[in-house]
């Protein structure tokens, strides 16, 4: 494939590993492949010819199990699951498992698209299994035996290098390019291996409970007028001066010293 | 009467004396000369409608109340409005509640505001000696501090690590910690920085944060998060570590606060780095999306030579953006086009040539920070609505601006 924009140093054996969690749709709740998740995935596959090792940790029952083959679809022949209840907290599972079968580079999504997806488990496994995490990557530029440069997204389609040392732990941010489609052969085809863990209760969540989404109340302009007049100016508001600085009667040359001077000031100018 | 001037010390006493409850009204009448308003013994404005106005031709008084009377009186009277916001002043707080802001640009956002709202409403119902504790990791632009809703402002320095050093700011708030052991701790919720922090620290305290919260009850400490990608409400008792969304809260408004720098030394221990921040890389500006681009030069009608815009913008490391008028004229391409008919965008600084300012453009640049004008007509829309607008014409400007461009470039180089 043509995205293939990071390879791995042939010598170097840095394997890979890419988490993976049931994602649904936003419109139709149809569960299928968490689309961090499939773009993490992505990444890995560009990243070397040999195959990236794909754990899911979470239940595996009749619905599940279509959205997982997807992953399979996009080229992988072997899906590792730590089979949990919906009640568990997938962390110990993940974190015992890749503790005795460590991998240098572990992918995943930044959030997960069911239950609390609070986003924190890259940072628990990271602190679990002692590895380095860098957030929302948004490309893989390079990867050598002990060190990897990835892009980080930020807001404004900005990117930032970051030199991170491995092991490390990589969450994958909806920057990174779009995750190739399902192959429904591969996808039947594909193996789902279970593995057998520890499984533990998450306590916390017994006092939550879940409702579909309220719609957020938009916020009222609030007036703290005291008089009259002050009202009825708020309330027949017209597009007013906000005390800005006119420069007349100068000369180009002036003007854009000014120009320039303000748009250093905001830091926008780089040179 | 006679004409001897005679001296009142009692009134003398109270304006000097600035606690006195009169010292207002007497301050007032000392500065307009007559007592023509103060506020009475309940707290209401009152007003002697003898004292106002003047007489008009026809012989009788008029009282203008559109607001253009005299400078002075209007000046006065401003000063006792910002007095009447309550002054909130904490001498030896009993607990902490910590906020740390993303600041983007050095400035803070609406979603810093509204977290500081919150850990206010928070420390009010908690105690009275409850302070709001800033932390300031990057360099700040921004004066009022205690405006925003800080009691106490921790200012790191800034100078040890980069924009982006994660493992060293953790030790900073983790340094905060073991000092103040605060009750609560606010991050700003789906920011590259402050968020990020946010989950560490949490990982590290072995709490786990209540992620995208967009409402806190105060009464339960019940927290409603956005959960499931969006698509569902989780309600959950609040933990220490609270990740809030924008519009969490009201920003303060009504109060001001002491934001006292905190001198004593906070030791944060020393870490093996692990990530090294290599510096932003260039993006090419003109593929960033419009709606979310941080610096957009736009142009109009006013514009008569484009191809010194396009250069202008490429020298600028600017995304372009055009007008309505512009873009029918096919000067620009559609999806260029800035305004309500066009993308609402956000810019940090938006940079208007030749664009006298139509209410839907005005609409699609309400979010942008600083808005930088250059006309010709002094009386448009949008050198009302500018924070800094050249009365000039734009393409000597434009070739003024590419030919300092230009004269910088070479003195770097010459240094370099």
């Amino acid at each position: 494939m043509s995205r293939n924009l990071a390879r791995l140093h042939s010598s170097d054996e840095v394997s890979v590993t890419v988490l993976v969690s049931i994602g649904k749709h936003p419109v139709t709740g149809r569960l299928r492949r968490a689309d961090q998740d499939a773009r993490a995935l992505e990444m890995a596959l560009g990243l070397s010819d040999s195959e990236p090792r794909v754990i899911y940790a979470g239940p595996l029952n009749d619905s599940t199990e279509p959205a997982l083959r997807g992953y399979l679809g996009m080229g992988v022949s072997e899906l590792k699951v730590l089979r949990q209840s919906e009640q568990n907290d997938i962390v110990p599972a993940l974190s015992g498992f890749l503790d005795n079968s460590p991998s240098s580079l572990i992918l995943c999504g930044s959030r997960a698209e069911l239950g609390e997806s609070s986003g924190l488990v890259p940072y628990q496994l990271a602190d679990a299994l002692g590895y380095t995490l860098v957030s929302n990557v948004a490309v893989i530029e390079e990867v050598t035996a002990t060190l990897a440069v990835v892009l980080q997204a930020l807001p404004r389609g900005q990117r930032r290098r970051i030199e991170v040392v491995l092991p490390a732990i990589l969450a994958v941010d909806t920057a990174s390019p779009v995750a190739r489609q399902v192959a429904y052969a591969k996808a039947s085809r594909g193996f789902i291996n279970c593995v057998v863990t520890d499984a533990a209760e998450d306590d916390a969540t017994e006092q939550w409970h879940y409702q579909p989404a309220r719609k957020r109340p938009k916020r009222l302009k609030i007036i703290k007028a005291t008089s009259a007049r002050d009202r009825f100016k708020a309330a027949a508001a017209k597009a007013e001066g906000t005390g800005g600085q006119v420069l007349t009667s100068v000369s180009a040359e002036e003007g854009a010293v000014a120009i320039l001077k303000v748009l250093k000031e905001e830091g926008v100018l780089k040179t | 009467m006679n004409d001897i001037k005679r001296r009142d010390p009692r009134s003398e006493w109270i304006l000097r004396n600035r606690l006195h409850p009169e010292h207002s009204t007497y301050a007032l009448t000392h500065a307009t000369g007559i007592m023509s308003e103060w506020i009475g013994p309940t707290g209401v404005k009152r007003k002697n409608p003898h004292l106002v106005g003047f007489i008009g031709p026809s012989g009788l008084r008029r009282i203008d109340r559109s607001g253009l009377q005299s400078s002075q009186q209007t000046s006065v009277k401003v000063q006792v409005d910002i007095d009447s916001r309550r002054f909130i002043q904490i001498n030896a707080p009993s607990d902490y509640i910590v906020v740390v802001p993303e600041l983007p640009g050095g400035r803070f956002s609406a979603q810093d505001k509204d977290l500081f709202g919150l850990a206010q409403q928070l420390a009010s119902k908690h105690s009275e000696t409850t302070a709001v504790l800033g932390v300031i990791l990057s360099p700040l632009k921004d004066t009022a501090l205690g405006e925003i809703g800080m009691d106490r402002v921790y200012f790191a320095d800034a100078s040890e690590f980069s924009d982006y050093d994660p493992e060293a700011h953790l030790q900073q708030l983790t340094a905060i910690e073991r000092e103040f052991n605060p009750l609560y701790w606010l991050f700003p919720e789906q920011t590259s920085i402050s968020a990020d922090l946010g989950r560490r620290l949490s990982v590290k305290l072995k709490v786990r944060a209540t992620s995208n919260v967009w409402q806190l009850d105060l009464d339960t400490l019940i927290a409603t998060c956005r959960a499931s990608g969006g698509t569902s409400d989780l309600y959950r008792p609040v933990s220490r570590v609270i990740l809030a969304l924008a519009e969490c809260a009201e920003p303060v408004s009504d109060t001001r606060h002491e934001a006292k720098p905190i001198d004593q030394a906070i030791n944060a221990v020393d870490v093996i780095k692990r990530i090294r921040n290599l510096g932003a890389v260039s993006v090419d500006p003109a593929k960033v999306a419009l709606s979310e681009a941080e610096f957009i030069l736009s142009g109009g009608k006013g514009i008569a030579n484009w191809d010194a815009f396009h250069e202008l913008a490429r020298r600028l490391g600017a995304t372009e953006g055009a007008s309505r008028v512009a873009v029918d004229d096919g000067h620009m391409p559609r999806d260029r086009q800035v305004g309500a008919t066009g993308t609402w965008v956000t810019a940090r600084v938006y940079l208007a040539i030749g664009i006298s300012g139509a209410i839907q453009h005005l609409q699609g640049i309400q979010a942008c920070d600083k808005v930088i004008a250059i006309n010709t007509d002094p009386g448009c829309d949008m050198i009302k609505r500018a924070d800094l607008a050249v009365i000039v014409d734009s393409s000597e400007l434009i070739q003024s601006m590419l030919d300092q461009l230009q004269q910088r470039q070479e003195e770097v180089q010459n240094v370099a």
